[in-house]
């Protein structure tokens, strides 16, 4: 028999609000339907905490703590949106935008991209700091599938499930800072990579339209991610 | 090795240095050596070994005297007689005047407050004892703490001792360390660890560089006493690769120590075993921040992730971890052997013990001091070292690193302790102090800084990794004068931002220096801004670029 999990009451935004002990604040919020932005989070995925869009506040807590790893205790009092929080939430999708070259209307994805759904759902109107207009290459080596680094944010989802689900491990992290990018093997072209399955779960996951399918046009750009939880479930129950 | 071979080992190396007339102590650390001490020692070797005074004189390599400015230093024992800027040529003089007047012009004052103000406990065997000779380090009552701890203490007793002496962490948050250890202490779990944190990485710092290369014992006596309290088997020390001379005098001293059971296992024929093992760090800053350091040593991307949860209940390999900077581990053997209390006399009422400093910049005496804490930033730079020089004026002394502030002129006489210099927008940190005359700009001392945090970022959150290059922009904008006053306001927002919601300490502690400098000198970024010009004549503004309105 399994360890018994406490139940807690906490409230959030003002509702007092049950929940399992073992709980994130996101999924508690998620299950209340109760909104938090999310970006380098996925179902389904292990947590890294790293886009800081979910990050709430938390009476008693001088520092504001992402929503998707923190749990959910006794007696907590979680805001999950506030004039601050939002102004930081906004600010950081600017820095995002500002970070590499994120044009909209030529973008396959546009219409299915996370990071513009965002930006519509904050309301971010502008973006106040200087772009950066970056050199990048895209990587086309590959038969189906196309690596854009312009619109690549960094969340790792394609590094995660690549790793963690297929178990393939072709994609990594090189580099630092803004100068960080997602590699295939040992930064070899994506073509030429002996790890890759070619399952197509990176391009699924990915948020944005860095990771996309070969001959899609403007718009054309959906991704499917029914199977991510499907084979969480699968896992967990071992069918 | 039982207590009482300790003992034995103690008597048979003050015999042997007895023996001696003179031991001639050549610094051996970076410093000196940077300046040719290798060649001074051969030298005085050579000259010993002519006149046939091998019988009568020792020459002793050893670590950091603390003045590295007039480096290569040698120092006579027993008389004391100190001589600076030591060559090569030098060597004869010295040796020839031995038994008579010391050489007038190569002759260090060490009755001057730069020797006489300081109070060294981490560093009392720093320039004492060879660090290569576990000998030599326990004739200096090293090793004791350790036989004590083992054999009566409890290691409840040991924690409680750790605790009653106030010492807080070095590495630059000032965490209550005995709070640290008894809450390791206190996971249930099949294995725990302890980790040396040795990934120095601030501008200027070298503190744990010279404790490592002096005294690498020391640190080795500290982690094994951890490893008692805490009931863990195994630690590691996290040293940075660009340290050779300490991973090498390291690697030694565990050796040593292995070799005469004072590691391993059944350290004094009691139950408790602890090994040591080396990691070297690949040169990201970022891995002094402990999950990141963990991370590293898993072998992983050193990057940092959320905390909770804390090393102390999840760490490496997901076991409890206790973590500690290396002039912790160094404060602990003085602290068993004279106890708690006798360490909790020492500095103020929240800020105990001595602090370690690395005293660089525009200063006389650059080097490295030891002082108590609460002693005022005055003191420390005036007294100890000797003020600035060239008749130039003070203008701001920056601690902590890139995590730090600058502190001006008007708050020298602030007690120097983690609050004081908390409130006063800076931090203790790891012991960096960079002094600052008026020819330093200061928002190009504050850019200078954000290029370091903007390099050094992972790149795994957006705050850290996007704001510190868009603050660096701003502050290269405004230095160039090519800067509007909505460009500051930006600047500003983006501290807020990136210090509320970066991920770890990086991030959050980087714009700290933008921040200090703003509050203190807010009319030079005034002066780049408003009348494109920098007051200290440091950047270079080309006034054909001026928009008359």
């Amino acid at each position: 028999m399994s360890q018994a999990v406490r139940v807690i009451t906490l409230n959030m935004d003002g509702r007092d609000i049950s929940a399992r002990g073992d709980q994130t604040i996101l999924q508690v919020a998620r299950e209340n339907n109760m909104y938090i932005p999310t970006l380098c989070h996925i179902t389904g995925l292990s947590r890294v905490g790293s886009c800081r869009l979910c990050l709430v506040e938390i009476k008693g807590i001088n520092k504001l703590l992402p929503a998707c790893v923190t749990r959910v205790e006794e007696g907590m009092e979680v805001k999950l949106s506030s004039e601050r929080l939002d102004k930081y939430r906004r600010s950081i999708l600017e820095l995002l935008f500002s970070e590499r070259n994120h044009v909209c209307a030529v973008c396959v994805s546009n219409g299915h991209c996370e990071l513009q759904n965002l930006a519509q759902k904050l309301n971010m109107t502008h973006v106040h700091f200087d772009y950066r207009y970056p050199r990048l290459p895209v990587d086309g080596s590959h038969e189906r599938f196309v690596l854009d680094h312009n619109r690549c944010i960094l969340c790792t989802r394609c590094v995660r499930v690549c790793d963690e689900i297929e178990g393939a491990h072709t994609w990594d992290m090189l580099g630092r800072g803004v100068n960080a990018q997602v590699i295939t093997d040992l930064n070899q072209p994506w073509g030429d990579s002996e790890t890759c399955t070619g399952c197509g779960k990176c391009i699924n996951v990915c948020p944005t339209g860095a990771l996309v399918e070969k001959g899609k046009s403007v718009r054309e750009m959906t991704k499917q991610r029914q199977f991510l939880p499907y084979l969480t479930l699968m896992r967990e129950r071992r069918w | 090795m039982t207590p009482e071979e300790l003992g034995e080992i103690t008597a048979k190396q003050e015999e042997s240095e007895r023996q001696f007339k003179h031991r001639l102590h050549v610094c051996t650390a970076a410093g000196c050596l940077s300046s040719g001490s290798d060649k001074v020692k051969a030298a005085l070797e050579k000259e010993v070994k002519d006149r046939g005074l091998e019988h009568q004189c020792k020459v002793k390599g050893v670590g950091c005297m603390g003045l590295c400015a007039n480096g290569p230093l040698v120092a006579d024992k027993p008389s004391n007689v100190m001589y600076q800027n030591v060559t090569e040529d030098d060597a004869a003089d010295i040796v020839k005047s031995l038994d008579t007047e010391p050489v007038a012009r190569l002759e260090c004052p060490t009755e001057m407050p730069f020797f006489r103000r300081q109070v060294k406990i981490v560093l009392e065997n720093c320039g004492r004892v060879d660090p290569e000779q576990i000998e030599d380090y326990i004739a200096a009552s090293g090793y004791e703490a350790l036989v004590k701890a083992l054999t009566e203490y409890s290691p409840g007793e040991v924690v409680e001792q750790v605790l009653r002496s106030g010492l807080r962490g070095r590495g630059g948050a000032g965490y209550p360390t005995g709070l640290k250890w008894g809450t390791v202490a206190k996971t249930d779990a099949d294995k725990k660890y302890v980790v040396c944190n040795a990934d120095e990485g601030d501008p200027g710092a070298f503190m744990d560089r010279s404790v490592l290369e002096s005294d690498p014992h020391r640190v080795l006596e500290g982690m094994a006493i951890a490893g008692y309290a805490v009931d863990a088997t195994q630690g590691y020390i996290y040293v940075r690769a660009e340290y050779p001379l300490a991973i090498k005098n390291l690697k030694t001293a565990i050796r040593q120590a292995e070799k005469l059971g004072l590691l391993g296992n059944n350290i004094f024929g009691t139950t408790h075993s602890f090994h040591i093992e080396l990691r070297l760090g690949a040169g990201a800053f970022v891995c002094g921040e402990e999950t990141a350091l963990i991370a590293s040593i898993e072998g992983k991307r050193g990057t940092p992730r959320p905390r909770p949860p804390f090393p102390a209940a999840e760490g490496l390999w997901g076991y409890p971890t206790l973590i500690n900077n290396v002039e912790t581990f160094a404060n602990i053997p003085p602290i068993l052997r004279n106890g708690g209390d006798w360490f909790a006399r020492i500095g103020t009422e929240k800020s105990k013990g001595t602090k370690v400093f690395a005293l660089a910049g525009r200063v006389l005496n650059t080097g490295l001091i030891e002082v108590p804490m609460g002693i005022t930033l005055r003191e420390i730079i005036f007294d100890i070292g000797g003020g600035v020089p060239d008749g130039r004026n003070f203008k701001a002394v920056q601690t902590g690193g890139p995590s730090g502030g600058c502190i001006p002129a008007e708050f020298l006489d602030m007690p120097v302790d983690y609050e004081s210099l908390k409130k006063l927008g800076s931090i203790m940190g790891s012991g960096g102090m960079i002094v600052m005359d008026d020819t330093s700009c200061m928002v190009d001392v504050a850019k200078y800084f954000m290029e370091f945090c903007m390099s050094e970022s992972c790149g795994k959150c957006v705050p850290c990794r996007v704001g510190t290059y868009q603050m660096h922009e701003l502050l290269e904008k405004i230095t160039a004068g090519k800067a509007s006053a909505k460009d500051v306001l930006v600047l500003e927002e983006l501290c807020d931002l990136v210090m509320n919601t970066s991920l770890c300490g990086l991030g959050q502690s980087s714009p700290n220096p933008v921040l200090s400098t703003l509050r203190y000198f807010r009319n030079e970024y005034l002066a780049h801004v408003d009348e494109k010009k920098c007051p200290s004549g440091v950047c270079q503004i080309h006034s054909g670029e001026e928009v008359t309105a």
